[in-house]
């Protein structure tokens, strides 16, 4: 396997365990809570 | 088929999926007419590119804008789940995103189609390119990170004194149809305001003047430009080091396929050996950068 081949797959198993863990730490939800309200700062006004 | 036809075909797919990906990201089309954004489920998962999550017609999540508050969430919770995101996206697709799936670099690159003189990409524009990545560190990671530190309080700074996405897409349409937010402007809104239409002017003159100096989302996209599985490349084997291709690139490229390239394919049309391609790396690509690597 070639070293590039093997950083990808290091980085993609690495990046499939980091979303898992996020998603069991409740990132998905902080996101969504976030999300659904009108962002203050994005739009100028916070 | 001859190269002309197909490098049109491409150019043509490209604009498709571009268009494709900025409705979709934007399908919440009542928002528009009443002024609301979308509370679905959806909005928990983020999108590619850079799309304001208070668009009133996004769907989704800027993976900009929910890293900043991700960070804001230190030191009580790491940002896993973003982070897992930006890994993925960052290998699968990493600055073709930039070039094929960002709805402000669609914008930025109709904007430069009004006839006008154009600024050519000269050493000072490849030193500009650098400030995306002060900008990823101060606005993106430092400010936000010290605020929830130091005082306790999210905010994301990038969002709230630079983004024009956020201005674009979720201030002027909110502003314009809500009331009660149009008496709460102050300096700040007319300051991105400024800003925003600064960026979109300098984009008539500048190709993708925002993606190149300043977009921090390119500039965490641009350290996978190396591995990325997508992405315009070069076959050694047929490549004859003439130039031609970072001669045509309008981005501040030194090398086909580098952090700077977005994967347009603009480069394409210029070699004479036909030695560049888009998808995934040939078997005599990977030796080549292998031994590169190895240097």
């Amino acid at each position: 396997m070639t070293k590039i081949k093997a950083v990808r797959i290091a980085l993609a198993g690495a990046g499939l365990f980091a979303l898992t863990a996020g998603i069991l730490q409740g990132g998905y939800q902080d996101t969504l809570m976030k999300a659904v309200r009108i962002c203050m700062e994005c739009i100028g006004i916070g | 088929m001859d190269k002309n036809s197909k490098n049109r075909k491409f150019h043509f797919r490209r604009r498709c999926i571009q268009a494709v990906s900025a409705l979709l990201y934007n399908a919440n089309l009542p928002g528009f007419a009443d002024g609301s954004i979308y509370k679905g489920r959806s909005k928990g998962v983020c999108v590619p590119g850079l799309n304001c999550y208070s668009c009133p017609g996004a769907i989704a999540s800027c993976p900009l804008g929910a890293l900043q508050n991700a960070l804001s969430n230190l030191p009580n919770k790491l940002p896993l789940y973003i982070i897992g995101f930006l890994l993925l996206a960052g290998v699968g697709l990493g600055r073709v995103v930039c070039g094929f799936l960002c709805p402000f670099g669609l914008l930025q690159e109709l904007m430069y189609k009004i006839p006008t003189p154009k600024v050519r990409k000269s050493i000072w524009t490849r030193r500009l390119s650098w400030l995306k990545y002060v900008v990823l560190a101060v606005f993106v990671a430092i400010l936000p990170i010290w605020y929830a530190f130091a005082q306790g309080m999210p905010v994301p700074a990038f969002c709230k004194y630079i983004c024009p996405a956020g201005t674009l897409e979720g201030g002027f349409f909110l502003l314009g149809m809500r009331e009660e937010y149009r008496a709460l402007a102050g300096v700040l809104f007319h300051w991105k305001a400024v800003l925003c239409a600064a960026i979109l002017v300098c984009c008539i003159f500048i190709y993708r003047g925002f993606c190149r100096f300043i977009c921090p989302l390119g500039a965490i996209y641009s350290f996978f430009s190396r591995i990325a599985l997508l992405a315009v490349r070069v076959d050694k084997k047929l490549c004859n080091g003439c130039g031609l291709c970072v001669k045509a690139c309008p981005m501040d490229i030194r090398q086909v396929g580098d952090h700077e390239c977005i994967h347009c394919g603009h480069c394409a049309a210029s070699c004479p050996k036909n030695a560049i391609y888009f998808g995934k790396e040939r078997k005599s690509d990977y030796e080549n950068k292998e031994k590169s690597i190895s240097k």
